[in-house]
């Protein structure tokens, strides 16, 4: 048993390492879900870029499709790559066996990833990938050290020469007032279609999508919650008075 | 009771002791006219305890207990089930609300002395559902089959595994199998959906039949049962049945305020009350960086890894929980109250509160040199208050106690 609890401690430990390596400072962003524009091209992105690897495998079509106000035929037509019905889950054709074996872990399912990493972590990660020849895929991230994952958005990012700075190193020269440094990557080793702000903003999309994704009735529960409050704010009332009448004669 | 009572009751009580167990627990009832705020929180836990059965049943309605399907079939319900995820948030909001009730209860009663004699019984049976209550917590928590239910489970029932001889063969027979799998998952289900629930429904009656039997406490610790009107109605009691009934709904209106804005605002209750990495499908095979226990588990969890070895560590986390079973003996103050005892015994209280609010805030955090210090100082002050408490409470001089219950 002590040899099991120690093998526990012992085989955390490198995790351990990798979550302290991690603590990398995130760039921060205030996602926001009623923005529809921003998840249709968020959803947009994902279906193109990520779904092949990562399913949505909790979440359904149609839900998305009428969360998204995007009409049925033209989600199924445009952003559904498999065969599968609009009524059923976000499913991809890749098994866990062969995404294990291609990219030495099987690229997790990401219905749940905001909820699991938060906004900031996945902004910066996806903002994360530079060039490493070390690495069987040739490409390292800045939060993510020795990740599995290849840089699938390099036609628009491009490949930065090294690790992407954090926004908040943006500096200026202090006698010119020329910027310095701009945070995030410096020097491309390859260029990508677009340009670093443009960038910026499909990722802010699909991260807000992914928010969404996390949680996708976290606006009902809102306004419910609102609801709630409103009627217990009456129940109050009523509850003061009785207790009032009840209580006028003992005291 | 008057002769105009309808005829159905008249033929009901003929058979079923309906009006008289009423009158009994309830209208005639005479609880203190002095109870204050604290006193609402037994009246909460049994809000919470009803709120976790009804939305207990409608999650098994739609709850799949096996490895397999148990992490989809919560986010089905948290999708697909209509108002699934409100069901699930009250539950998992309960539970925790359960324990934050439950703690303030039982503070309530180091405060004011409601476990010192006549009422020893009803911190006993108090105790035995709070311990069922931490069972059920916990396989509670292993059911949605994410990271953390998986690696906290493998933790904590390792924790068997220090006992001597009999370790590994104990938590394997607990498990069902070498390591925590779907086994392990079927039979916590059985137990936190039946067994212990139906234990835990048990012991409330008992709770609140030793309760009754004796009487209520209140803040000053004044027997209100030695001054009676010639009805033999005490003089300081008030029927228990509407005042404190009725009479609570603004404050129970005030909790459920709380209960909602996190059910509705907050429902991760900042990683708390679901825990992030608990998003995540267990996975027996990648050990999460940082394991931690549920929050109302922590103080316990700290005292554990106080002990630098781990079978006496195992040792401290079981005497800390055993220890509150025999408090009503160690208390050997002639008063009830803390208003009437002396400084040490308020500054023991104090001091005990303010540490277990810090090791159950440590239980949640990484092990470091400094968090395992103040969790060495944290044990030592918890052990110390009970341990030391038949020394200072024989020590101080107290203050007299009312015949009656003060006017305001």
């Amino acid at each position: 048993m002590k040899k099991l609890f120690l093998s526990l401690i012992l085989s955390m430990s490198p995790l351990v390492a990798l979550a302290a390596g991690a603590a990398v400072e995130l760039d921060h962003i205030e996602t926001d879900i009623t923005d529809k524009a921003s998840l249709q091209r968020g959803v947009q992105t994902y279906m193109n870029y990520c779904m092949a690897c990562h399913s949505l495998e909790y979440a359904r079509y149609n839900r998305v499709a009428a969360d998204l106000d995007i009409p049925e035929e033209i989600f199924a037509e445009n952003l559904i790559f498999t065969d599968a019905a609009i009524g059923s889950l976000m499913q991809n054709s890749m098994s866990y066996d062969d995404g294990a074996a291609w990219f030495g872990a099987a690229p997790p399912d990401l219905t749940l990833v905001a909820r699991v990493r938060g906004e900031d972590w996945l902004y910066t990660y996806l903002r994360g990938f530079y060039q490493d020849d070390s690495r069987p895929l040739g490409v390292n991230n800045s939060v993510f050290a020795n990740v599995g994952m290849p840089h699938v958005l390099m036609e628009l990012q491009g490949l930065c020469a090294e690790a992407p700075h954090a926004v908040s190193d943006r500096r200026f020269d202090p006698l010119t007032g020329n910027l310095i440094t701009d945070g995030g990557c410096e020097n491309y080793a390859v260029e990508g279609s677009q340009t670093k702000a443009e960038y910026d903003e499909t990722i802010y999309d699909l991260v807000n999508f992914l928010d969404y994704m996390g949680e996708p009735y976290a606006k009902d529960r809102e306004r419910i919650g609102w609801m709630v409050f409103a009627f217990l704010a009456v129940f109050l009332v009523i509850g003061q008075l009785l207790y009032r009448e009840l209580w006028k004669d003992i005291h | 009771m008057s002769t105009n009572k309808p005829a159905f009751m008249q033929w009901l009580d003929q058979r079923l002791p309906v009006t008289n167990a009423y009158e009994k627990h309830m209208s005639k009832y005479y609880a203190p006219v002095n109870l204050n705020f604290w006193y609402v929180f037994g009246l909460l836990a049994t809000l919470v305890f009803a709120n976790q059965i009804l939305t207990g049943i409608w999650l098994t309605m739609s709850f799949v207990p096996s490895a397999d399907e148990a992490f989809l079939s919560v986010e089905y319900i948290m999708r697909d089930v209509e108002m699934g995820w409100l069901i699930r948030y009250m539950h998992s909001t309960g539970a925790s609300f359960f324990f934050i009730v439950v703690y303030l209860h039982m503070f309530r009663g180091i405060m004011y002395g409601s476990y010192k004699k006549p009422r020893e019984l009803i911190w006993v049976f108090g105790m035995f559902i709070y311990l069922v209550l931490m069972a059920e917590g916990f396989m509670g928590y292993v059911l949605p089959w994410g990271q953390m239910s998986y690696w906290g489970a493998q933790v904590i029932i390792s924790l068997f595994g220090a006992i001597p001889v009999i370790g590994d063969g104990l938590t394997e027979w607990i498990r069902g199998d070498f390591l925590i799998s779907g086994i392990t998952l079927n039979r916590f289900f059985a137990l936190h959906v039946i067994a212990l629930p139906l234990v835990l429904a048990l012991l409330v009656v008992l709770h609140i039949l030793a309760l009754h039997e004796v009487g209520s406490n209140n803040p000053d610790g004044i027997d209100i049962k030695k001054h009676k009107d010639e009805q033999g109605k005490p003089l300081d009691g008030i029927p228990f049945h509407p005042y404190y009934t009725l009479g609570k709904l603004p404050m129970i209106i005030v909790f459920l305020f709380v209960f909602c804005g996190v059910i509705f605002f907050f429902p991760e209750g900042g990683g708390y009350f679901l825990e992030h990495a608990n998003f995540e499908p267990a996975n027996p095979l990648k050990t999460p960086a940082h394991i931690a226990p549920t929050w109302y588990y922590g103080a316990f969890y700290s005292i554990l890894r106080a002990v630098p070895d781990k079978l006496m560590g195992v040792i401290a986390m079981g005497a800390a929980i055993a220890i509150l079973f025999i408090l009503p003996w160690l208390d050997k103050s002639p008063v009830l109250s803390w208003r009437y005892k002396g400084w040490m015994s308020k500054t023991a209280i104090v001091v005990f509160a303010l540490a277990f609010i810090m090791l159950s805030y440590l239980g949640g955090q990484p092990v470091t040199d400094l968090n395992t210090w103040l969790a060495r100082i944290g044990s030592v002050i918890y052990f110390g208050f009970f341990l030391l408490m038949p020394i200072y409470t024989r020590m101080e001089s107290t203050k007299p106690v009312p015949e009656r219950v003060p006017a305001k």
